[in-house]
């Protein structure tokens, strides 16, 4: 039997306002708890929410961002339950009418596919406290200081097919929301969660199977396993003829399993209502247009344009346009040196590679965009070649900044000096008597052999096409 | 002295025939005497209320003075107040002492009103008697074997019996006005956002309205200038400019059009109210008033989609009470379900129980749209029975309620009957409109009042025409013998 595997994907994302939805109080991450906790954060007794435009103003603009319909009145709602990091015994959030409705968003994939994945929609929240269950003996701590920051809950269509195009377009949703700087998007501090409804169906089917949902998974790869590992559960429930209960289900990294945390059907009934404490919220053409100027250039534009202005390949494009801040990392770069290509792959393989290794993100880059600039320049001078910029990039990357002390101090300098390339291969013709025979007997292949020798005579610093034309010169004669 | 309206009191102050103190210290005194008997007050901060009229002695003295500085109020015990007691009468909240002041306890202070101390009421303002508080019931200073009405309960007697000059009260079906036409005062509800919810512990938020229980309609006016106006920490808090609604008070009532709604004159209605109430009639024509029929004819249906919408947002307001951070918690509790279950079953009284299960049954899946949704449209509809009826008249003048106050325990039984009690109050909280209660006569040596809507933001003239009614006429002079 082939089963098709069936995703949608709720993220939330926590808004990088300086305040909470509906308080003052600070949304700063680690704080001491209830430190950032407002008296309407206590939820104590006649206090009222006051809407934080700037919350609006993100979602608006992540709307537009994703070519979705934006509500001109949405209302928030109360969704109730009962739980102790829940302190109002409710949530507001947007039931109907949401301030983010219909969009689309289009993933890349590894073999240079593309798809469109829909938005069902995306709405304001307010995020919940945390109950900490460790340190209190038998008895469970509330920190409320998250409770009221605010999240967008971006709800996708269930259009994605396998677990690498979840990951695809969680990893595209990070990249815009960077890019449009609605979200620090750090995952491990749960600043973007995802939940995975997931369901397989016979091949050829129209009716969805029943889904399970994987809540609060927070990171690419965990989201790729579980998938994966939820797939793999269902199938072989189904192969051995059982049915799948709908259910929420938690991801243990730990084991790389999902385990069952409460059935759907004993679940809450949150009776939703209009939040009566709110007016709805109206937005006008001025204000979405005032918000679409402020928009930046996004991921696809912005690789469509490097292709065109920088004549990268696709793949080039993609991979520098993935994060905000890497394009521009590289469009610095190719201010100081001027050369897009040589850029492209020194930031694409010899940065990235650096930075995957020492874990880090751009902006903790040890190489500065300025520094890497300056190297790439000294390339196209014919101050060093290529192979000894090697050597002072990982100079640069132990710590040190500047390039041209660097290339002074070790003495790095590229040999050009015509007289002093003769010597050299001189020396080596003279050195290695059996191999000019070779050469000159008709082994072409001795060449590289002869380049070799005379490079390392110059401690790498010769010029290469200086030392090719004299090689060739005194070897053929 | 005591009996004095705010504004005679503010002439007897500013000419020094008497000062805060001296003033406060009487109303204490009084206070002292009576309460054990009415039970008008549960929390009295005597000390707070010197230290209070002390500063206000010494703001006049300063050449500081508002009309109301000196002046010593009572507060319903659902507004918050700093470092005092509010409890809603609940055993929720009867340890329950705010970190904060409301809006309305701000401004009054700011005013340089005196806080004698906090005002009993049913819990939560769950009811029309007063007999649901967790403080025992208030008894009527008219008839001590009788409500005083509610849930504004404690503050309607503690006017009416003068243990202070004016009171606060909230309004969200009728809790202002049923008891001050129990207690023969002046009640207001103003318009839907006309005043600040902060700090006003919520019972249904979109009908909730804060308003004063005075002696005189001028009274009235004179604290609606206190509290009333623009506050950014209530989202439904309309923004308009201040007003000052003693400006229209003198206005001769010439031309005014009044609409008598048919359905408020006929069923239950007694005919000795309505023969009270034809004698105001004929005084504010008297006045120059004209008086009309008009036709509300979705009213009957204000009280079942009252007690839809609102035991539904009571559902949800009340969800913060749970033990966790403040209030009660009952003993020993042995899980998380546990503490929820215990606390809030001791916590809350019967009432508020019966009203938290009907609107969580309301807002459940699968019914949601057989009574929320529908209780909504009505209440659309009745709006616009208001509407339409505004487009003849200026104002609609009608009972209060029913009959006078009833003996204690008389309706208890049943519940459905205490909420008949506010059949000609509620369609008034559903459209947001602005109401009042003013003395109209006398039953049976007990108070009885009528009631006056207007539009949308039309206080200045109810208060108008309730002034000039009682310009004419004496019952809101009448004091009960305590």
């Amino acid at each position: 039997m082939t089963w098709e595997t069936v995703i949608g994907l709720e993220v939330h994302v926590q808004l990088a306002t300086k305040s909470k939805l509906f308080s003052g109080s600070s949304t700063h991450f680690g704080a001491a708890p209830n430190t950032q906790a407002s008296l309407y954060d206590l939820a104590m007794p006649g206090t009222l929410p006051v809407m934080n435009e700037e919350v609006l103003r993100m979602a608006v603009s992540f709307g537009l961002a994703v070519d979705a319909e934006i509500g001109k009145r949405s209302v928030f709602d109360r969704k109730n339950y009962f739980y102790p990091d829940l302190p109002k015994g409710y949530q507001i959030s947007q039931l109907d009418l949401p301030t983010v409705g219909r969009g689309t968003l289009k993933i890349q994939m590894d073999d240079g596919s593309e798809k469109v994945i829909g938005i069902t929609r995306a709405h304001i929240e307010e995020d919940a406290g945390k109950s900490l269950h460790e340190d209190f003996q038998g008895m469970s701590g509330i920190d409320l200081n998250r409770a009221g920051t605010p999240l967008l809950e971006i709800v996708s269509d269930p259009d994605l097919r396998s677990a690498k195009e979840a990951v695809a377009y969680l990893k595209k949703l990070h990249s815009i929301i960077l890019y449009l700087g609605i979200s620090d998007g750090n995952m491990a501090q749960g600043s973007m969660r995802c939940d995975a409804n997931v369901s397989i169906r016979k091949k050829g089917d129209t009716e969805f199977g029943t889904r399970t949902e994987i809540k609060n998974v927070n990171s690419f790869r965990f989201v790729e396993k579980a998938i994966n590992y939820e797939v793999q559960r269902q199938t072989e429930i189904l192969e051995d003829g059982g049915r799948i209960v709908q259910e929420t289900r938690l991801y243990d990294s730990d084991k790389d399993e999902t385990r069952s945390m409460r059935s759907k059907e004993v679940a809450n009934d949150y009776r939703y209502f209009p939040e009566p404490d709110l007016l709805p919220v109206i937005i006008d053409d001025a204000f979405i247009e005032a918000v679409r100027a402020t928009l930046p250039e996004l991921p696809d534009a912005r690789c469509q344009r490097f292709i065109k202005q920088y004549g990268l390949s696709e793949y080039d494009a993609d991979v520098l346009t993935s994060s905000r801040d890497m394009a521009e990392y590289f469009e610095a770069v190719v201010a100081l040196c001027g050369d897009a290509k040589l850029s492209a792959n020194w930031v694409s393989a010899d940065l990235l590679g650096l930075l995957n290794k020492q874990d880090l993100s751009i902006n903790e880059s040890p190489v500065s965009p300025e520094s890497l600039g300056t190297l790439i320049s000294r390339i196209k001078d014919n101050t060093i070649s290529g192979k000894i910029a090697k050597t002072v990039f990982e100079a640069l990357s132990e710590g040190e900044t500047d390039v041209d002390a660097i290339i002074d101090a070790r003495g790095l300098k590229q040999v050009t000096d015509t007289g002093a390339i003769e010597k050299l291969v001189d020396d080596v013709i003279a050195a290695n008597p059996d191999q000019v025979a070779q050469y000159r007997g008709g082994k072409e292949a001795v060449f590289g052999f002869f380049v070799g020798q005379a490079m390392k005579l110059s401690k790498g610093k010769a010029n290469p096409a200086q030392l090719n034309e004299l090689l060739r010169k005194k070897l053929g004669a | 002295m005591l009996s004095k309206t705010v504004a005679e009191l503010a002439t007897a102050l500013a000419n020094k025939d008497v000062s805060s103190v001296e003033l406060t210290q009487a109303y204490l005194d009084r206070i002292a005497q009576l309460n054990p008997a009415l039970n008008a007050y549960v929390t009295i901060t005597s000390e707070l209320a010197l230290a209070q009229a002390a500063a206000a002695d010494t703001a006049r003295a300063a050449g500081q003075a508002t009309p109301l500085t000196g002046i010593p109020i009572a507060h319903k015990d659902i507004f918050c107040t700093r470092d005092v007691l509010t409890t809603c009468g609940s055993r929720m909240l009867a340890n329950f002492t705010s970190p904060y002041d409301a809006c309305v306890v701000e401004r009054l202070q700011a005013a340089g009103a005196v806080m004698l101390g906090k005002t009993n009421m049913d819990e939560f303002a769950m009811g029309s008697s007063n007999e649901t508080s967790h403080f025992g019931p208030v008894h009527n200073p008219w008839d001590q074997a009788r409500v005083p009405g509610g849930s504004s309960g404690g503050s309607a007697a503690a006017v009416a019996a003068d243990l202070c000059a004016m009171a606060t009260g909230t309004d969200t079906g009728g809790s202002i006005r049923q008891p001050a036409s129990f207690c023969g005062i002046t009640g207001l509800k103003p318009t839907y956002g006309r005043v600040s919810r902060w700090g006003m512990i919520a019972f249904a938020s979109s009908l909730d309205q804060a308003g004063p229980l005075t002696k005189s309609a001028e009274d009235a006016a004179l604290m609606m200038n206190a509290i009333a106006g623009a506050d950014a920490r209530d989202s439904t808090c309309l923004d308009i400019p201040a007003e000052d609604f003693t400006a229209q008070l003198n206005q001769p009532l010439t031309g005014l059009r009044i609409g008598l709604p048919r359905e408020h004159f006929s069923g239950g209605l007694s005919a000795q109210v309505q023969e009270i109430l034809q004698l105001a009639i004929s005084k504010l024509e008297s006045l120059g008033a004209t008086f009309r029929d008009i036709e509300l004819p979705n009213n009957h249906l204000s009280v079942p989609a009252y007690y839809v919408i609102a035991p539904a947002e009571a559902s949800a307001n009340l969800s913060r009470f749970d033990g966790a951070r403040f209030g009660y918690r009952c003993e020993n509790p042995v899980n998380l379900e546990d503490m929820y279950k215990r606390s809030r079953g001791e916590g809350f009284g019967d009432e508020v129980k019966r009203r938290i299960m009907v609107g969580t049954y309301a807002l459940s899946a699968g019914y949601y749209d057989a009574y929320y949704k529908k209780a909504q449209k009505i209440r659309r509809l009745i709006k616009e029975d208001f509407d339409t009826a505004f487009r003849d008249v200026d104002l609609i003048l009608g009972p209060t309620s029913p009959h006078t106050a009833f003996k204690l325990g008389e309706k208890n039984s049943d519940p459905v009957t205490m909420y008949l009690e506010d059949i000609y109050t509620i369609a008034v909280n559903l459209a947001g409109l602005p109401g009042m209660s003013l003395p109209a006569g006398m039953l049976g040596g007990l108070p009885i009042g009528m009631q006056l809507v207007g539009p949308a933001l039309s206080e200045s003239r109810l208060l108008n025409v309730a002034h000039q009614f009682q310009l004419h006429t004496d019952w809101h002079t009448q004091r009960p013998e305590v």
